[in-house]
């Protein structure tokens, strides 16, 4: 499988404050890895830095090869390969769903207005989301709006996509609708990066875990291995407090 | 029947019929400064606000963080001077001192439109900064994680919702600079309170003309009032939160009637 992405010895601090140290993974296409781990562990910022939105500290971000973080690679070109699912969503208020999954391919990537609205449904139908094309998204729920998230960052054909707790910030009963579409696009051989607290995805979906705890990875491995044969006692101790209920 | 064997409402009739022209002329003049300043004064409050609530990028160089630095002062010192000073003594200090100092007369309207202009530039700055900043930084997230660069956000994403939320405020202004104008009156300009003056000092009738003027200053301020309420509730569009029944991958039960081909809002 061909490598994406290569995470080399990544360093967050904000302050004194280390919250990501000496990181090290690969993303090859087709994976889906989730990243788990306790709140504070670093998951989030880990996915920030990956998508500039923050400034690593130290370390390389190599996309194909070149080093974003030195920036062998324009940072806005790159952040159209590697698209984001945020937590709260993030979609523009002042635009409809169409709208939302448009605008980003016709002022970044410049195509036409007519491929691009062809596109824009096309991923819309994909989420379910093809009936509400005129909706403002203050006019849907949360599940809805994040449906139409994923179908805005698809549309820009990402070649990798980073998920930010994507079900953290929806009501019990509209987690499953978001999850079902992340598990068909797995399906589609999307690469995916999830940070996620969901443990049945993290489990049944990815074909590697990494579990984050201090800032760092403390294991990482198949979701097999993780699972039901973590070696750190640590990873042990956080899997099975979801064990218990 | 002379001015002076008339009652308070005879009094205010016969400076009607006798200047109306001239009132309705005052008015116009009035509003068309209001107006034209207010929207002025809104592009240059965009402007500097844009500014104002740029950072510098990290890879900037040098030059371009201290052109930046230096640019940012400049407009700083411009907000707090021309909100920090009355708008009386700024249009005589620049209409009499453009033409001492470069000896650039200008003409009425060239001089009242610079003046509430600039004015209301310097309050809409604040303004417009107040508003990007009220806007949720996901809303700019969201925007540069599909690869806009910080000024497309900015045009595309940031300064139309910020707009949104400072249209009461763009309102106060326009109604603000109706009755502000009437300071203009120390320059010459021929609007609603210079005609208010002429009309007191030709009758000597100030009661009557007063109110006659303050009648009309109202109706003015409250009809744009209005029509900015209205203006407002067409851009934010329906209120109802109309959810779907006929998404077939969510929990709906509950939930209203969603009508797709109205586009939901209905």
């Amino acid at each position: 499988m061909s490598e994406i992405l290569r995470i080399e010895h990544l360093v967050k601090t904000f302050g004194t404050n280390e919250v990501l140290r000496d990181i090290d993974f690969t993303v090859s296409k087709g994976d889906v890895i989730s990243i788990i781990g306790a709140s504070g562990s670093g998951k989030s910022t880990l996915l920030r830095c990956i998508n500039m939105l923050e400034e690593a500290t130290g370390g390389k971000i190599l996309y194909h090869g070149k080093n974003i973080l030195a920036g062998e690679l324009d940072e806005d070109q790159y952040r159209t390969k590697v698209g984001m699912v945020f937590q709260s969503f993030n979609l523009f208020n002042n635009y409809t769903v169409l709208e939302n999954c448009i605008i980003g391919q016709t002022h970044v990537l410049k195509r036409s207005k007519a491929s691009a609205r062809d596109k824009a449904l096309e991923y819309l139908s994909k989420v379910g989301m093809e009936l509400y094309i005129n909706a403002k998204p203050r006019q849907l729920s949360g599940g809805q709006k994040q449906r139409v998230a994923i179908a805005r960052a698809l549309a820009m054909d990402p070649e990798v996509l980073l998920f930010d707790e994507p079900t953290s910030a929806l009501d019990p009963e509209m987690v499953g609708e978001v999850l079902d579409v992340m598990k068909a696009l797995a399906e589609t051989g999307m690469t995916m990066l999830v940070v996620t607290h969901e443990m049945a995805f993290a489990r049944d979906v990815s074909n590697r875990v990494i579990y984050m705890a201090d800032g760092r990875i403390e294991e990482e491995g198949s979701p097999k291995d993780v699972f039901y044969a973590p070696k750190s006692p640590r990873t042990r101790d956080f899997l099975s407090r979801f064990s218990q209920n | 029947m002379t001015i002076a064997e008339m009652n308070f409402f005879q009094r205010m009739l016969y400076i009607l019929e006798r200047y109306g022209g001239s009132l309705v002329k005052g008015a116009a003049t009035t509003m068309a400064i209001a107006i034209i300043c207010t929207l002025l004064g809104c592009v240059i409050g965009f402007a500097v606000g844009l500014v104002q609530t740029t950072e510098p990028h990290k890879k900037d160089g040098l030059v371009k963080r201290g052109v930046l630095r230096v640019v940012k002062v400049i407009l700083t010192a411009y907000v707090e001077v021309f909100r920090g000073t009355p708008m009386m003594l700024q249009a005589a200090f620049i209409y009499y001192g453009m033409s001492q100092l470069f000896g650039i007369n200008l003409g009425m309207w060239s001089a009242a439109i610079i003046i509430v202009s600039i004015n209301t530039g310097a309050y809409m700055a604040e303004t417009v900064r107040g508003g990007i900043l009220s806007v949720d930084p996901g809303q700019s997230e969201g925007a540069r994680a599909i690869g806009m660069s910080h000024f497309q956000t900015m045009m595309l994403v940031i300064l139309p919702q910020a707009l949104r939320n400072i249209m009461p405020q763009i309102g106060n202004n326009l109604i603000i600079n109706i009755k502000d104008t009437c300071v203009l009156s120390i320059i010459g300009t021929v609007e609603l309170f210079f005609t208010f003056r002429s009309i007191s000092g030709a009758l000597y009738t100030y009661f009557e003309a007063a109110s006659v003027t303050m009648i009309i200053y109202f109706i003015l301020t409250f009809t744009c009032s209005r029509l900015l309420r209205w203006a407002e509730s067409k851009m934010d569009g329906p209120s109802n939160f109309d959810l779907a029944t006929t998404d077939t991958l969510a929990f709906t039960s509950g939930l209203t009637r969603y009508d797709a081909k109205k586009g939901g809002t209905h």
